[in-house]
């Protein structure tokens, strides 16, 4: 069988970096292909080449689609062809309808006038392809991310897909929605479209994909079938070169005195005032422990954590928070970092660092006072902070003087936790720490948080991934619906105990 | 268990080219400056660097750079006020007929002016900040609600003329230390009526304390493996400032010394300038311009940051419309028409973001002296008013796509 698509000798260089190293990729007409690696590793770079992001002759190499070469010079060239990139963020207008980002850019319009009955048919049709029950006509900002993932596949689908590229298509999905996006594919795949799937996620991975193609440092490390016993841990040792049985790190579990206990926590929703959001949780996290929260998205995790670090969320809020056995003050965000409370965001682009500064600007920024006198800032103490903690957490940059947003995810998101290491907290809330970071990255941020129980704080971990909270974790809450449904033993729990748990509610 | 190290840092730039290339904006901005100054300076056949023309710019152009330190401060936190005008114009109307015609006390109407700056600038802030109103709407407001109160105020009239000591705030200069008898050989040494020995050495001191300011913090940075400037440019900008602080002073000591303004001036840019770089309070308002809910969820207290930068931006402008009024020593309904646009202008010319969170006080003021300095020269060319106008508006969109230029080319 000829390959639909096969690259070959693929080399890409930017100015002191080579990106992509003779890398060559082969799929096979109607397969579920896996291109996996660790962030940084090229796969991007690689997507980039082939849709003509970077166009013909910025690249040494060839491609051949559908048995002939094709020198495409932008992504205009590659859609015309049928090869289509969904990727990770978004591309659809919040404030139009489903049906019109579906058709954007190739409007359902005949001299320039839009046929509506043409488009919200042609629509209907589409989102049924794609199982998606909701009308054309409703507003995309109105629907969950699974749901705008969905509307993305059905756009592409409008444009007679062949090769479908998703980059991460699951990242900001729960559990059931991810789920629902990779049958649509195995779906996708009888109708004879063939899809390059790019995840972190090896699971989703080992659920659909045909083939598993590895790419570290800009090379082909392996391209294996994937359904003859090939085991997620020979992806991880493909993708890390070296044998990672063991994924989270050890550590002595000694639990001390109860540091941070809440009682009796309800939050309404900010702008429905109905909404009941929180109902009447309680739980304590004791010193040198670290205890998980697990929930699906939208169980109410992070408006739980938000609400407690200094009321950043929601309204009517009630219920007690103790500090060593006191009642502290946490009804604004400085009070709860006075009263040695950190909150290190999920989202940390949006809500946790000013990318434009420097690492050394956000590293200080939530205890200014600690590197000024009388309010002016002593820039020498500010870089040797800086410079502590990136030592400390092994952040690579260049220097403390490089932007967060050029930085790697794993890199910035060590950057967000030394703001909060440098407050000198006693309770950290994490909620998704290792989010959209890869799994060496993981792995230090994992022990970060070991040490950091290990000095006798709590740590108090929110997860959409639960190995990660099962590995991690003394004790687990499960979540559900904005309330606590059970709290379980780390030694007791098992993945198919807390969904249960979740599901049963 | 070790984890491979992953480099994943660009190789540091380095040479001169690359510095200059990384740096392109604050070299470009002063040497535009420069550059502006020479052409206009050929063209105008020396009339620009007159010593009377020199003391010309700076009282011209106080007014925009005093608002220019209040709106970067309010662009650097992500918003605008159009309103700085108006209010410029109103306070000016109401100092007016608070000395001409209640025959109160100049002191007492400057600090109760100022103070109604202050009001009005946390009365439009109150809402951007608390009630999270668009600042260009309530500005906007602002800006028509003043218009009209300056009217109302003045009755449809100009009122003036001014106490002598309130001319002063504009049109005084600080007297001489020196006796004549030793300034007058001097003067006519240098073929000059009159030589300012006070301005001339405030000019050296001034040159001398920013070299040896730049000195200390070049040898703080070698210090900690931190300096980046090659030393061929540390030297060639400072000489290019000392130059400049010599030459400006000594043309205005040739005509009549300091301006008072220009004392007024010179320390509101250091102070902000200071504050803005050196303090928490300055830190945080870049922190929260660059990114509200990061900064918010790091204990700042974003609005009231907000509310604060409206407040000071009001006060500035109530300094503004008073040195508006004593320049020309009259109120007028119409003064302060159109000044916000000249102030914007100063401040994105001077490379501040519109998103906010990035932007300087020198760029500010730099920005302003670029626009300052074409508004005189093409006066003195006898440009007419239609062809100034087009011409400062390319050059504020030639100004902002530079910026854009190098950021993309920076990545």
């Amino acid at each position: 069988m000829v390959p639909i698509l096969e690259m070959r000798g693929i080399t890409k260089t930017f100015p002191g970096v080579r990106a992509l190293d003779e890398v060559s990729f082969q799929v096979m007409p109607g397969e579920i292909h896996a291109l996996v690696g660790e962030n940084g590793a090229g796969k991007s770079t690689l997507m980039k080449v082939l849709s003509g992001v970077y166009p013909h002759g910025t690249y040494e190499g060839e491609i051949l689609y559908e048995g002939a070469p094709v020198q495409f010079s932008g992504i205009h060239d590659s859609e015309a062809r049928g090869i289509i990139i969904i990727h990770q963020e978004l591309a659809l207008v919040p404030l139009l309808s489903i049906a019109e980002n579906i058709f954007l850019g190739n409007e359902q319009a005949s001299h320039g006038v839009v046929n509506w009955h043409e488009t919200m048919s042609r629509a209907q049709a589409l989102l049924k392809k794609v199982g998606l029950a909701e009308a054309p006509g409703t507003l995309v900002d109105k629907i969950g991310v699974g749901k705008q993932q969905l509307v993305e596949i059905a756009k592409a689908l409008s444009k007679n897909v062949k090769l479908l590229i998703l980059d991460e298509p699951t990242a900001a999905l729960q559990e059931n929605d991810s789920r629902k996006l990779l049958d649509l594919m195995l779906e996708l795949k009888a109708q004879g479209v063939t899809c390059i799937l790019i995840s972190h996620k090896l699971n989703e991975v080992r659920y659909v994909a045909d083939t598993v193609t590895v790419i570290r440092d800009g090379r082909t490390v392996s391209s294996r079938p994937a359904r003859s016993g090939l085991s997620e841990n020979d992806i991880v040792r493909d993708m890390v070169g070296r044998d990672m049985s063991q994924r989270y790190p050890d550590r002595d579990r000694q639990a001390g005195e109860v540091l941070m206990e809440v009682t009796g926590w309800n939050v309404w929703h900010p702008d429905h005032a109905d909404r009941h959001v929180i109902r009447d949780i309680s739980f304590d996290v004791k010193a040198g422990e670290v205890v998980g929260i697990a929930g699906l998205m939208g169980s109410g995790r992070t408006e739980l954590a938000m609400s407690i670090f200094g009321r950043s969320w929601g309204r009517q809020i009630s219920g007690e928070v103790k500090l060593r056995g006191k009642p502290a003050d946490v009804s604004r965000v400085d009070r709860a970092i006075d009263a040695g409370m950190a909150y290190v965001t999920e989202d940390r682009k949006a809500l946790g660092l000013i990318l434009e500064e420097t690492v050394k600007f956000n590293t200080s920024l939530a205890d200014l006072e600690a590197v000024a006198s009388r309010g002016v800032l002593d820039d020498m103490r500010d870089i040797e902070v800086a410079e502590r903690y990136r030592k400390a957490l092994g952040t690579r940059t260049p220097s403390v003087f490089q932007k967060v947003g050029n930085l790697s995810g794993g890199n910035q998101q060590k950057v967000v936790l030394a703001k909060w290491l440098f407050t000198g907290p006693e309770v950290l809330l994490l909620d998704e720490p290792t989010r959209g970071i890869d799994v060496g990255a993981k792995y230090e941020i994992y022990t970060i948080i070991n040490e950091l129980a290990a000095e006798g704080k709590g740590v108090i971990m929110i997860s959409s991934e639960m190995p990660e909270l099962l590995g991690m974790c003394d004790r687990i809450y499960v979540m559900s619906e904005g309330s606590f449904v059970a709290e379980l033993p780390a030694a007791e729990a098992s993945q198919e105990r807390i969904m249960s748990l979740i599901v049963s509610e | 268990m070790t984890m491979p190290v992953q480099i994943e840092s660009e190789t540091p730039a380095t040479g001169i080219g690359a510095y200059l290339s990384s740096h392109m904006r604050d070299y470009g901005l002063l040497f535009a400056l420069i550059a502006i100054m020479v052409f206009f300076q050929i063209v105008t056949n020396g009339t620009l660097m007159r010593p009377v023309n020199i003391t010309n710019l700076f009282l011209q152009n106080s007014y925009i750079i005093i608002m220019a330190l209040g709106m970067l401060i309010v662009i650097v936190a992500g918003h605008i006020d159009l309103s700085v005008g108006s209010v410029s114009g109103f306070i000016g109307a109401v100092a007016a007929v608070m000395m001409v015609q209640l025959h109160l006390p100049v002191l007492v109407t400057v600090v109760a002016t100022l103070a109604l700056g202050g009001a009005i600038g946390a009365a439009q802030g109150y809402w951007v900040a608390y009630w999270r109103i668009p600042s260009f709407i309530v500005t906007l407001a602002g800006m028509l609600v003043f218009r009209g109160a300056s009217l109302l105020v003045l009755n449809g009239q100009s009122v003036g003329p001014f106490p002598r000591s309130f001319q002063i705030l504009s049109n005084g200069f600080v007297p001489d230390v020196m006796p004549a008898a030793v300034t007058k050989p001097l003067a006519a040494a240098v073929g000059a009526f009159n030589f300012n020995m006070l301005a001339m050495g405030i000019g050296a001191v001034v040159a001398l304390a920013t070299i040896w300011m730049g000195l200390r913090g070049r040898a703080r940075a070698r210090q900690y493996g931190m300096e980046k400037e090659p030393p061929a440019f540390f030297w060639v900008r400072n000489l290019v400032v000392l130059g400049a602080f010599l030459f400006l002073t000594f043309k205005l000591a040739t005509f009549r010394g300091l301006p008072n303004v220009l004392v007024t001036m010179g320390i509101l840019i250091v102070v902000y300038a200071f504050v803005t770089e050196n303090t928490v309070l300055g830190r945080r308002i870049y922190a929260l311009g660059g990114n509200l809910k990061a900064a918010k969820l790091s204990g700042i207290k974003t609005s009231w940051l907000t509310f604060l930068a409206f407040v000071n931006m009001g006060v500035l402008s109530a300094l503004a419309g008073l040195i508006y009024a004593a320049r020309l020593n009259t109120a007028t309904p119409k003064a302060g028409y159109g000044l916000e646009l000249d102030v914007i202008a100063a401040v994105f010319i001077g490379g501040a973001s519109m998103a906010g969170g990035s932007g300087k006080i020198v760029g500010a003021v730099v920005g302003a002296f670029i626009m300052g300095v074409m508004n005189n020269g093409m006066s003195i060319m006898g440009i007419g008013i239609d062809y100034q106008q087009m011409i400062k508006g390319l050059v504020l969109l030639a100004a902002v796509i530079f910026d854009v230029y190098n950021k993309q080319k920076q990545g």
